[in-house]
């Protein structure tokens, strides 16, 4: 017998064997692949077909246009038969509105937070697909048809009407030529949204805006000739001083010099799915900023500033929201001197945006850990000072890996803005219903309009993770 | 070749060390460490694992600081002065044995991060810059790729480049080549070799003696945080002094 061999001719590669593929073989492997497996399959389907069953008829029967509930009974049995169980939805007629934008946000106005939403996806879409042309044409034509049909719908002036259509024109022209320079208007879009929604003189955001100049006049021309750190401390304390004093008595003369103001509606008349969006969307986009200063304190060397982040995340991290959200409304209130006339919705708001973002620094926490510290040390070793390093090397892949974490947190966010009927705000969830459910038309509904909002929260939620899943594969640069 | 490059020696001193200690808490990790190294100058430092040729070389370029005694490089003393630390770092290029690419960029863009933001160069000339010196080592064509699609040569190439971006005057490498299957070790080799031959002062923590034979003015060997012997290359394999050096080389050059 002879052990030696030599090969004299190499293999070439060939196509696997020919099987059997489809839905039979899936089926097999995945469903009927042991008799524990059948058994199982057997027991689920039939647990489908019998939720299904009973709860088919229900939709099936629906009744759209009714004046109340006991009309609403009259037709599904007039059409289906006694006994026979039919959904409601006629509620939503008259009550439409109020889930939208609270029951109190005067009518004559719906247009103005019609307006803002679909700018906010405007102001969104260079950040969200920076320098991807075809999604913002996308983007842009849609929120033009929205506006369209919306404000047509809301019966808007014709005056705004046609801004709002320009200003729409203008910046799909802009995104174009420039799209980079979008990000102005998204900079902008914050005061607009915010004299949209609260209303009052267009003065007071602009003068307001106008700060945030005099911070960056100040700096630039500053940190040449002082340097850089004094420079942003001499800029801040112009903005603050510009804030405390010229602020209210420049707003106050333009006013009355140009008067433009829309009508001035105050917080406590926001409901719905304005109040939650309004809430969702101000502590999305302030806590993660506050979220990753805070990981980056907590991982300081500084051990003041460590101490100060710890104690900050803790805490808050160690409190239920509801609590917190107890501390805004009643508690704050003894603190606070009684002049102080501290806007509810925004002492909420501060403190949902502290929530996510305590949450936010632990999510970043691990996945800076989690960064090798070759990262680090290269980044050390070509020269890049700490901030650079982080903004250009760590962040960038810290915020990578945590994306999923990130968007769960958002998510959740969005879903506990229904916690603030707590405080006597009228959220969706439960302020709305708890309405519909006292009408006297309605008395006796039930499932029905739990059911449209978990369906409308579902569109959000499902939308963000959507998002989240396509930008986990854009910046998939990895190759694992 | 190696024999003409070594004449290119000048007498300007860039790194000096002297009467250097340092700790890991209770732990004497380097014990008086003295060394001059001269402009144009390749040194090979080789021990046995654990005797702080890393920590040496990376109190170079201050990714660890040292506790007694004084490091100058290029005429500027290492101290907790901010502006010293980041002035050594954009001249002193380091090369890891884990190649430490940022894997969220191109390597066009590992290679013109620091050059824009650190030495403030427009970003065209940073690409040129980088083109060039991607020819150099031999990858042009891989520029636009993410690092994770590069076999490990071709990235401690990229790696090699990057810090060559920066134009440093002073490069550290350590054990650039343990990472690597022996089929890719020679082709960075080669690339250091050639950056050798350009006059480029050079300390390289390597076990790869062929290299140290052809290209080192110099080699050291460390022994517990200490330098046991050093002398030039082929005194030095030899014809060694100290039992421990004997001791290593017959391990290392054993199999
Ligand atoms: N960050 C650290 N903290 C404590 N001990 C360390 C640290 N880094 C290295 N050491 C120890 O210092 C010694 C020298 O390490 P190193 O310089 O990496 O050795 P070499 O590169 O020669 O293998 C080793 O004993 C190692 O365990
Ligand atoms: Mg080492």
């Amino acid at each position: 017998m002879t052990i030696s061999y030599t090969r004299t001719d190499m293999l070439p590669a060939m196509a696997p064997p020919v099987s059997q593929r489809g839905l039979v073989k899936w089926l097999r492997e995945n469903m009927l692949s042991t008799r524990l497996n059948v058994a199982l399959t057997v027991l689920a389907t039939a647990f489908i077909a019998f939720v299904a069953w009973n709860i088919f008829p229900w939709f099936w029967n629906s009744v759209w246009n009714a004046g109340s509930l006991a009309e609403c009974r009259a037709i599904v049995a007039a059409s289906a038969g006694e006994g026979a169980s039919g959904a409601c939805w006629a509620f939503l007629k008259p009550w439409w509105g109020a889930f939208i934008f609270g029951h109190q946000y005067p009518v004559s106005d719906r247009w103005r937070p019609v307006l803002a939403f679909g700018l906010l996806f405007v102001a969104l879409a260079p950040i969200l697909f920076a320098g991807q042309r075809r999604n913002l044409t996308i983007i842009f034509s849609v929120v033009a048809a929205y506006l369209l049909l919306t404000l047509y719908l809301a019966s808007a002036p014709g005056l705004a009407f046609a801004l709002a259509m320009l200003l729409v024109a203008g910046l799909v022209a802009v995104s174009q030529v420039q799209p980079e320079r979008l990000l102005w208007f998204t900079l902008l879009y914050p005061a607009l949204c915010f004299w949209l929604l609260w209303g009052g003189s267009i003065w007071s955001p602009i003068v307001a805006m106008a700060g945030f100049g005099v911070l960056y006049a100040i700096f630039r021309f500053a940190s040449p000739v002082i340097g850089f750190a004094p420079a942003a401390g001499a800029g801040v304390v112009a903005a603050v001083l510009w804030w405390l004093f010229a602020d209210a008595p420049l707003a106050g003369t333009l006013q009355e010099m140009i008067p433009v103001d829309l009508l001035r509606v105050p917080s406590d008349k926001f409901g719905g799915f304005l109040l939650a969006i309004v809430i969702g969307v101000t502590g999305i986009t302030f806590s993660l900023p506050i979220g990753i200063l805070l990981a980056l304190g907590r991982q300081s060397d500084m051990p003041i500033v460590k101490m100060l982040c710890v104690i900050f995340i803790e805490t808050i991290r160690g409190v239920p929201l509801i609590t917190l959200l107890f501390v805004a409304a009643f508690v704050l209130g003894f603190f606070l001197p009684p002049e102080a006339d501290f806007d509810l919705l925004l002492r909420v708001l501060i403190l949902v945006t502290f929530f996510a973002a305590a949450y936010l620094a632990e999510v970043l926490r691990g996945s800076l850990a989690a960064l090798p510290r070759g990262q680090y040390e290269a980044a050390d070793a070509l020269g890049l000072d700490y901030w650079r390093a982080q903004r250009l090397i760590i962040l960038p892949q810290a915020l990578k890996i945590s994306i999923p974490a990130i968007v769960s947190s958002f998510i959740g966010l969005f879903k506990d803005t229904t916690l603030v009927v707590i405080v006597a705000l009228y959220e969706p969830l439960k302020g709305i219903t708890h309405l519909v459910r006292q009408d006297v038309n309605w008395k006796g509904i039930y499932w029905e309009p739990y059911i449209f909002v978990g369906v409308i929260f579902f569109l959000f939620c499902f939308g963000m993770s959507r998002y989240s899943k396509y930008l986990e594969l854009k910046l998939k640069t990895d190759h694992r | 070749m190696a024999e003409a490059a070594k004449m290119q020696v000048s007498d300007e001193v860039a790194i000096q060390i002297s009467g250097m200690n340092k700790w890991y808490g209770q732990f004497h990790v380097l014990r008086d460490i003295n060394m001059t190294v001269m402009k144009g100058e390749r040194i090979v430092i080789c021990g046995p694992s654990g005797s702080g040729k890393s920590t040496l070389i990376r109190c170079v370029n201050r990714l660890e600081e040292h506790q007694q005694g004084q490091i100058i490089v290029d005429g500027t003393e290492l101290t907790n002065d901010l502006k010293n630390i980041d002035k050594v770092r954009s001249e002193v290029g380091m090369v890891f044995q884990h190649f430490n690419l940022f894997p969220h960029l191109t390597i066009l863009e590992n290679l013109t991060l620091a050059p824009i933001w650190v030495r403030k160069v427009p970003k065209k000339e940073a690409e040129e810059t980088a083109m060039y010196f991607l020819k150099k080592v031999k990858i042009p064509e891989q520029a636009l790729k993410y690092p994770g699609q590069l076999s490990g040569g071709q990235q401690q190439r990229v790696a090699i480049a990057r810090s060559l971006c920066m134009r440093p005057r002073i490069m550290l490498f350590d054990e650039p080549t343990s990472a690597l299957d022996p089929e890719m070790i020679k082709e960075v080799l080669d690339t250091m070799i050639a950056l050798a031959e350009e006059g480029m002062t050079m300390i390289c923590v390597t076990h790869e003696m062929g290299f140290a034979q052809a290209v080192a003015n110099r080699v050291i060997f460390m022994d517990q945080g200490q330098i046991v012997e050093q002398n030039e290359p082929k005194e030095f394999f030899n014809n060694p002094q100290s039992e421990r050096t004997k001791l290593f080389l017959s391990q290392i050059l054993g199999h």
